[in-house]
């Protein structure tokens, strides 16, 4: 049996840090380290904020978001166009959508696709909120920025039909070439539905 | 010890280590390993880069495997429902899940996207394949599973191989539907019912007294016709499937019908009452 080299308390604090994403037992192992090294200046107050975000952080009742407050800073933005909604799979998708600064829209977070492998059907989904959001009024376009595959275009499918007879215009993303990428190495199916969505110069 | 004695001991030593040396690439050759041509029919994240793929095989069945980096740019085009592909899975043990090698060979994914018959019809299909067992080869559904991937867009085409998909899936469950001839006379002309309780046709003299108990027997389903499918008679064969697959293996197995397969009769139905001419 190995020798234990730290107490229980950084023990913990490794598997604990193993769980986040990008992070393995060896580099939770490193993080642990520099934290416990830098105990005032970083290890006391990340586990201040941590503990305050733990607190504070709750499910937005409008759109699913996360954030401290509710309605999230996205709902009660006055100066959003909430006439129209993006719906996305997950709040790291909306977090991307704002990074592109496109669109001044308000969001809807899915929590997911439908997924039979997973077993995630529709009510696990935060669909019947968006229905309500629509039949609600006020929205004139949803548009659907779910992940190009199967799964997320199922969902998109489904929610349609779940939208259907509703005065509401839906549209989904483009599919296509990424920036910076290169005819040779995408797949066929892409390079298919690219030309198909053609433009003129 | 002698110095003979101890080179004649180190020799020995040698000798079982080269003796192991030569066993070890026996160990591996009888590890399991495969190859097959497959149809990808859902994913799974493992992990923070990989993936578990579950595909149905020409001669493996139903089959699942982890795809180490499955979730890279380069497979997750490829890792995509309805995508043909060349499968080679090993494992240590058969009894493992083991690890899946896959090339593409056609990738129809971003074709199946296009419409919502053939984005439900994928699902439903996996759905429907689902109930069998894992591992247990069914080289016709395959084979089946292959020509209606091609059809999923053309709602008339895909609804009838669908139904005729559904009914081979129930036959090798083992509750086939006898649709050849009448139950009750042996006629084989005439066939518009099935007996709700036999799953057998009946002629329309025989079941004529019964009809309100009776369910309708599509006219594109019997073995005498060559009639396409119509909206109503894709609407009776959807009703007909449904009711076998709940009694016999949804409402046993404490399941719910997929709601790909609703999606799918929805957008077929939908899309024939639209535009009757696809039919």
């Amino acid at each position: 049996m190995a020798k234990r080299v730290t107490g229980p308390e950084i023990e913990k604090l490794i598997q604990l840090l193993a769980k986040v994403p990008g992070l393995g037992p060896r580099s939770a192992r490193r993080a642990a380290l520099h934290l416990v090294k830098k105990k005032d200046q970083l290890l006391g107050p990340l586990a201040d904020a941590m503990g305050e975000a733990h607190r504070k952080v709750r499910i937005c009742s409008c759109c699913g978001n996360v954030d401290t407050i509710d309605p999230c800073t996205v709902c009660s933005d006055e100066r959003r166009d909430r006439s129209v909604i993006i719906v996305v799979e997950d709040v790291s998708d909306l977090w991307a959508l704002e990074r592109a600064g496109a669109m001044n829209a308000a969001y809807h977070v899915l929590g997911g696709t439908l997924s039979p492998l997973d077993g995630v059907g529709p009510d696990d989904l935060n669909i019947k909120g968006l229905v309500q959001r629509v039949a609600n009024g006020g929205v004139r376009e949803l548009i659907i920025a779910v992940n190009a595959t199967v799964e997320g275009q199922t969902t998109a499918h489904y929610i349609t039909d779940q939208l259907e007879g509703m005065e509401v215009k839906i549209t989904r993303l483009a599919h296509g070439v990424p920036v910076g990428g290169e005819l040779d190495y995408l797949d066929e199916g892409t390079l298919a539905a690219a030309l198909r969505a053609r433009t003129s110069i | 010890m002698s110095v003979t004695e101890r080179r004649h001991s180190a020799a020995s030593r040698l000798s079982s280590q080269h003796s192991l040396i030569r066993f070890r690439p026996r160990v591996y050759a009888i590890s399991m390993q495969w190859s097959d041509q497959a149809i990808i029919l859902g994913i799974r994240r493992h992990g923070e880069s990989s993936a578990i793929v579950e595909v149905m095989s020409a001669a493996h069945g139903r089959h699942l495997g982890m795809v180490r980096s499955g979730r890279s740019r380069i497979m997750q085009p490829v890792l995509q429902p309805g995508n043909s592909v060349e499968v080679t899975w090993r494992a240590r043990l058969d009894e493992h899940m083991g690890e899946f090698r896959i090339e593409p060979v056609e990738l129809r994914a971003a074709r199946l996207m296009e419409t919502a018959t053939s984005v439900y019809g994928i699902q439903a299909l996996g759905a429907l394949l689902r109930l069998l067992p894992e591992r247990d080869p069914h080289p016709h559904l395959y084979e089946a599973l292959t020509v209606i991937v091609d059809h999923l867009a053309d709602p008339a085409d895909a609804g009838e191989l669908f139904v005729r998909f559904e009914l081979a899936v129930l036959n090798d469950l083992g509750f086939g539907l006898d649709l050849t001839e009448c139950v009750a006379t042996g006629a084989r002309t005439e066939l518009v019912y099935v007996s709700p309780k036999s799953g057998r046709a009946v002629c329309r003299a025989a079941g004529e007294r019964y009809a309100d108990r009776m369910l309708a027997l599509p006219e594109f389903l019997s073995a005498q016709t060559r009639r396409a499918a119509d909206h109503d008679s894709l609407a009776a064969a959807f009703r007909l499937t449904a009711f076998f697959l709940n009694r016999h293996v949804y409402e046993p197995r404490g399941l719910d019908v997929s709601s790909a397969r609703d999606g799918f009769v929805h957008a077929a139905l939908k899309a024939l009452k639209s535009h009757p001419s696809a039919a």
